[in-house]
């Protein structure tokens, strides 16, 4: 099968990955000054003309799918093309990039003082930036990094920079223009800007995907975005948004240039800047707008230490051999190529497709560090463990996560007890250590009473906070957890019954972890063959069965996911109980976390990630998708209908309480 | 700006054609020598008016491996070498080119694909007959042909030589010395008539035909299929060979089918006509495989594409003779039945006669050439030149490998000034700025009276220079022209060093030329890159024809393949990806090769399986036995 090959091998743990060299270190032994002024001279695509950030607005603005758009609004609306073409010009100058040397320099200057105080190393795999090199003048570029933190966006062309390679053009968001001086700044270092939402406005759209064309036919400049859309608030991938990607391939589907290179890039830190901005948001404090001053207080935040970034620059990934067999590029061959058409059936599953592909390269090598593991236990262990007791553990799990395939920054020679002891040490609002015993930090309890709700809450953000770490980690065991949770809620030990147990877990799921659509046989092969590597499952004639050693290693992985299950029953349970029959889509979030509270509060629920709004959104992303929950509209209003039979056995199945037939399955 | 340089009266460069008229002679005599040893030429009853004599008019004799290579292209007193200096030389005498020496080959050669001289991939010095499978003979139906005074063959020479046309693939295995299934008779008709009795019992005795012209077939279109069990015969119509009548009132001619370009316009001329159509290989292809294969001649600018020359066409098919009642020039009764048989490739009967648009001789004709800073402004010329409808006879563009490539073949004798040298020259004053790994190279043919030839060059010249584009004088346009009929040659020249190489053809959209360009010459960069083709190949394009809504693309592949345990297999997987490329680009199957067998397999995809179907029912209605078994196209 040809969408086979889209997907990862097998076997995880037989991945070679590139060694990393630390980049600080020579800064730290130069002049920053002598640095920001170097000479740079980037090697160009072979195929380009080099032309100034101006030029490339003409060449949109004169381009045949432009005046074709223009045209033919002009007819509908009666407008005069004129007017409608300096729509599109004020767009544009709203959008473009003014990539200017000098502006790079100044902020190379700027973030070698700033990473030289907040980071220990920033380590880059050197191999991946020699085969950048190669491929930026074999065919146009796409660079596709992960997106934890606003650091994303300047690191890597501080990175390309210092390597002497040619500067990347970023779509950022618009709301980085309501920073006036940093926005321009940024627009200046290459950055262009595309508004979050732009419907069904058909100019903008032209004007926008031919500038991103424009850019990436003539190989100006790789182009540079994040396929997660936004940045993920959990440190879990996001599902892709496959809008700018299938733009950035239409180039090739139509024939205008010879290939594309894509090169996912993870960037891993070992802490996040925005961490604690973080978990608060996922608890309902509101995002705060991207203001100037509000990063300059971010200035607070350079008197601590970040420990490490990793930048792992992955193999460049042909388009063209991705598309090879799979999209027939002469679909295009009818139909002059100006004029855009909504793309195949064909053409949409396959961005699909490489979109999931994309992030799930990024998330195999991120690189994880010790702590990651350390957080994954103690969330197991609200109620904190044995110093002693988590270095062995940690050892263990170290084992398995190696087993199964992640990219561990762990060097041999650093003893289990040193790898904990560095990572508590980097996360001290995170964890407290107290005669012996390792636990959550929870914020002292002050003077006077504080309302229960507060304290609930404070909790909260140590939890989401440790949890933003864990999660770096689920992609590892994701597979064979959801294998080992479907032998738990399965009926039987057959093989189907487990089988239809995993497909419809990861299905429920399919909207929480990066799940590619279409590939349930894969993950289900690859959980079979990984926990059959570490003993802890048998696969008999007819039937999945947990080993005696495997034990303790399913039940942590079931555990490992287990906020997540119960996640999904609460919000199931919330639906049934405290909604007649239909809610506002806005107070959808609102009401989840007050019933959640409550039933914390009361003592029935444990689980405080039931509180993060990200699990929230998934959750209901994905009950809508079974057709659990349907939209309807009215005006403005979104209204959500539930399906209470269809919630309800959406509960039970999870709870193992109802078997997963195929009928119901059906159903759902 | 340029030098208008006199007319040049007659075209030189094809063989037998030689500026001066007693080298004509010279040359007509040796045939007559030759053909008089072949003995007698058995004229059959049914064809009248037939004089022993016309043989002598052929450049192409009956027995054609006497004068024709077995295995490989062209004359066999005509090939390339490299002398004991390392110059390049054309043996022979018949082309303008024949005995100068080329210096700069020995180094474009090595230096383009790795080759050596000191390594040689030599063939078998001659067929042998014991390697040729014996005939497989259907008694009944040779002993009907000898009754008919039909003359034919089994000898294996003859076998051998119509068992194929001139693909990489053929000419490699003979080459090798290996045969395939070849034909296992070979029937020489003198007529219509005779063509009307072969075919009547072909279909009595349930015989396979494969109509066999000039065997200049790059579409694998002649290989006799394996799958094929009965006696396949070929039908060689050389012999028919007669232009029937001219009528200069309406200035046509009704020729026989077998007659070869070059006899077909040196008798024509005789007259002070010509047909104009001017294919590659109009040196050796007839009539009847033009219109078999729906063939363009350079100069379709000016006297169309064989298409638009075609007045009447008699073929003659199982069901009968199929041939329209009077000579119309444009007839709305229907779909027309020529575009049946035009295309058919010997799939559906045997064409045996057509009458053809002819013109009076050119009085005035004049080379040229133009330099393009870049393969991307020659191209927008040309365009602009089709925009403008001032194309001239031919016009074709050069990239850079080829501009190269001309450049390695340029004579040693200072007969032509070196176009690099005048480059040069000029670089320092006028041509800055023209990147020499960059800039690629028109060449011209203007055709017609004077005045308007002279209009015409002064509208390209004035559009060139909007594309930045240079004169480049009326000697290294001629001198392109020359090379057309001698490139063939020196595919055999490689083949003796381990290289092997091919062309093949599309015709796109403007819009999409220099996409497909590209991506096709990236494409089989990059599949020999990774089949383990050491030294990257020659992967170059020209455009060859304009029209008012696309271009012809033409383009040259070929590589060193020594060291490369099965060079025929990763030849025809590269050339396989090329043409997926070409179509994925929004190119078309052919524009003039045809399909044959060779691109078979995407006929569904480009004509649609209703497409398909239609073909199909007129082949069935037609040939429901399959006589004509060459398995074409469907
Ligand atoms: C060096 C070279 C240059 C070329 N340049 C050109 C070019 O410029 N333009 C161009 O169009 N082609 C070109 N070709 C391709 C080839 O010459 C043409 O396809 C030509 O029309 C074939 O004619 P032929 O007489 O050699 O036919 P053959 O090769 O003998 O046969 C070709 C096909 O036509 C069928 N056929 C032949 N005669 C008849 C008939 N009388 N009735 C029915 N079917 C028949 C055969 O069965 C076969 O299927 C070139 C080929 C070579 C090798």
């Amino acid at each position: 099968m040809a969408s086979r090959t889209l997907y990862s091998q097998r076997d995880p743990a037989l991945k070679k990955r590139d060694d990393f060299e630390d980049i600080l270190e020579e800064r730290r032994n130069s002049s920053d000054l002598k640095y920001a002024l170097k000479c740079y001279m980037p090697v160009l695509y072979k195929g380009v003309t080099p032309c100034k950030p101006s030029m490339i607005k003409t060449m949109v603005l004169q381009s045949e799918q432009l005046r074709y758009v223009v045209t033919e609004l002009s007819k509908e609306t009666g407008e005069a093309t004129e007017v409608i073409q300096g729509e599109a010009l004020a767009i544009l100058e709203e959008m473009a990039h003014k990539l200017h040397l000098g502006t790079v320099r100044f902020f190379a200057y700027m973030l070698n003082k700033a990473f030289k105080v907040l980071y220990q190393r920033i380590r880059v795999n050197e191999d991946g930036i020699q085969r950048l090199q190669q491929a930026i003048q074999e065919h146009p570029l796409v660079l596709l990094p992960s997106h934890r933190s606003y650091m994303d966006f300047l690191i890597v062309s501080y990175l390309l920079y210092t390597n002497d390679l040619a500067l990347p053009v970023i779509a950022a968001g618009m709301d980085f223009l309501g920073m006036k001086f940093v926005g321009e700044m940024l627009r200046m270092s290459g950055a262009f800007f595309i508004r979050r939402s732009f419907g069904g406005d058909r100019l903008y759209w032209a004007v926008f995907s031919e500038y991103v064309k424009t850019i990436l036919r003539n190989g100006y400049a790789p182009i540079e975005f994040f396929l997660e859309g936004t940045r993920s608030r959990t440190c879990k991938s996001l599902t892709p948004k496959v809008g700018l990607l299938s733009i950035a391939m239409e180039p090739f589907f139509k024939g205008e240039v010879f290939d594309v290179s894509m090169v996912p890039i993870s960037i891993s830190y070992e802490r996040v800047l925005e961490e604690a901005l973080y978990a608060r948001e996922l608890l309902g404090v509101p995002k705060p707008k991207e203001s100037t001053s509000g990063l300059l207080k971010a200035r607070r935040i350079l008197s601590e230490d970040y420990g490490n970034i990793h930048v792992y620059f992955g193999q460049p990934v042909s388009l063209r051999s991705l598309a090879q067999g799979r999209i027939n590029r002469s679909q295009y061959n009818l139909m002059p190529r100006h004029i855009s058409r909504r793309p195949g059936e064909d053409v949409q599953v396959f961005v699909n497709d490489v979109a999931y592909k994309m992030v799930r390269l990024q998330e195999e090598s991120m690189v994880l560090r010790p702590w990651v593991l350390v957080a994954t236990i103690l969330l197991q262990n609200p109620h904190g463990v044995e110093a002693v007791w988590l270095a062995e553990q940690t050892a263990w799990l170290r084992g398995l996560a190696q087993a199964f395939g992640a990219f561990l920054d762990w060097p041999d020679h650093i003893s289990a007890s040193r790898a904990v002891a560095s990572g508590l040490a980097l996360h001290p609002n995170l964890v407290c250590t107290e005669r012996g015993r390792v636990r959550l930090a929870t914020e002292p309890k002050g003077p006077g009473a504080r309302a229960p709700e507060e304290d609930l809450f404070n909790h909260a953000v140590t939890v989401l906070s440790c949890a933003s770490y864990r999660n770096q980690v689920l992609h590892v065991f994701l597979r064979p957890a959801l294998l080992a949770m479907a032998m738990d809620v399965a009926p039987t030990s057959r093989k189907d019954d487990v089988y239809s147990c995993f497909g419809y877990l990861r299905d429920v799921f399919s909207n929480e972890f990066i799940l590619c659509p279409g590939a349930e046989v894969q993950d289900f092969d690859e959980a079979c063959f990984l926990l059959t590597k570490c003993s802890a499952i048998q696969i008999l004639k007819q039937d999945i069965v947990a080993t005696e050693r495997g034990r303790p290693t399913l039940s942590f992985l079931s555990a490992m996911f287990q906020p997540f299950l119960l996640g999904y029953q609460v919000v199931c349970r919330y639906l049934c109980e405290e909604v007649a029959e239909s809610l506002p889509e806005k107070s959808y979030v609102a009401g989840v976390r007050s019933y959640a509270v409550k039933r914390i509060l009361s003592g029935e629920l444990a689980c405080l990630e039931v509180l993060s709004s990200d699990l929230q959104k998934n959750v209901l992303a994905a009950l809508l998708r079974m057709g659990a929950l349907r939209k309807s509209k009215a005006g403005e209003l979104v209204t959500l209908r539930v399906n209470k039979s269809a919630i309800n056995t959406i509960e039970n199945t999870l709870g193992g309480r109802v078997s997963t037939q195929k009928p119901v399955l059906a159903r759902l | 700006m340029m030098g208008r340089g006199t007319a040049v009266g007659s075209r030189s460069g094809m063989a037998s054609d030689r500026s001066g008229y007693g080298r004509q002679r010279a040359a007509r005599q040796r045939l007559e020598v030759i053909s008089g040893h072949l003995g007698r030429q058995e004229a059959s009853g049914a064809c009248e008016g037939r004089q022993a004599d016309d043989v002598h008019r052929n450049a192409v004799p009956r027995r054609r491996q006497d004068v024709l290579k077995w295995n490989g292209w062209g004359f066999r007193d005509s090939k390339f070498l490299f002398n004991k200096k390392g110059l390049a030389e054309l043996t022979g005498k018949r082309y303008q080119l024949s005995g100068t020496l080329m210096p700069g080959l020995k180094d474009w050669f090595e230096g383009t694909f790795g080759a050596n001289l000191q390594h040689r991939s030599p063939a078998v010095p001659a067929l042998n007959p014991s390697v040729v499978p014996p005939p497989n003979l259907h008694a009944a139906f040779v002993e009907a042909l000898k009754e008919a005074t039909i003359p034919c063959t089994h000898e294996p020479e003859d076998r051998v030589f119509h068992s194929h046309g001139h693909c990489l693939h053929e000419i490699f295995a003979l080459r090798e010395g290996k045969i395939g299934r070849v034909p296992d008779l070979v029937v020489w008709p003198g007529c219509h008539a005779d063509v009307v009795r072969i075919v009547e019992l072909a279909c009595q005795h349930n015989v396979c035909l494969i109509p066999y012209g000039g065997g200049t077939s790059v579409s694998s279109a002649l290989q006799c299929p394996l799958e094929e069990s009965r006696c396949i015969i070929s039908v060689d119509t050389s012999q028919m060979n007669r232009i029937l009548w001219i009528d200069e009132k309406n200035l046509t001619a009704h020729v026989e089918a077998g007659i070869i370009g070059q006899d077909l316009e040196r008798l024509l001329r005789e007259h002070g006509y010509c047909t104009g159509h001017e294919p590659d290989s109009m040196e050796f292809s007839s009539l009847g495989g033009w219109v078999a294969t729906r063939a363009s001649g350079m100069k379709k600018n000016v006297y169309g594409n064989i298409e638009n020359l075609v007045v009447h066409i008699k073929m003659v098919t199982p069901c009968g003779v199929m041939e329209k009642s009077c000579q119309g020039p444009r007839i709305s009764a229907g779909p027309d039945i020529h575009h049946f048989i035009l295309g058919s490739e010997g799939t559906l009967g045997v064409v045996t006669e057509v009458t053809l648009k002819i013109r009076p001789f050119p009085e005035y004709r004049k080379y040229g050439s133009v330099v393009f800073p870049s393969f991307e402004q020659g191209v927008s010329c040309l365009r602009e030149v089709a925009k403008q409808r001032c194309a001239p006879a031919s016009i074709r563009l050069m990239d850079n490998a080829q501009f190269h490539f001309g450049h390695a073949l340029r004579p040693q004798t200072s007969m032509f000034m070196s176009f690099l040298d005048g480059l040069k020259k000029f670089y320092i004053t006028k041509f800055k700025g023209f990147d020499p790994q960059r800039l690629c190279v028109a060449t011209l043919l203007f055709e017609g009276d004077q005045n308007h030839v002279l209009n015409q060059e002064q509208q390209v010249y004035d559009i060139a220079a909007q594309f930045g584009g240079l004169a480049a004088g009326e000697d290294n346009g001629q001198r392109g022209y020359l090379l057309t009929f001698i490139i063939a040659y020196l595919r055999d020249l490689g083949m003796e060093y381990y290289v092997i190489g091919e062309s093949f053809e599309t015709s796109v959209p403007w819009d999409r030329v220099l996409d497909l360009c590209r991506n096709v010459k990236e494409r089989i960069e990059r599949e020999c890159k990774d089949r383990g083709v050491q030294f990257p190949p020659l992967s170059t394009c020209r455009v060859t024809q304009i029209y008012d809504a696309g271009a012809c693309v033409y383009f040259y592949f070929a590589f060193n393949y020594r060291g490369l345990s099965d060079p025929m297999r990763l030849y025809e997987q590269v050339e396989h990806s090329a043409r997926e490329e070409i179509l994925a680009s929004g190119g078309s199957l052919s524009h003039h090769h045809g399909v044959g067998k060779l691109r078979k397999q995407w006929m569904q995809e480009t004509i649609s399986k209703v497409g398909l179907g239609m073909l199909r029912s007129v082949k069935e209605h037609l040939d429901p036995q399959n006589i004509f078994g060459n398995r074409n196209l469907l």
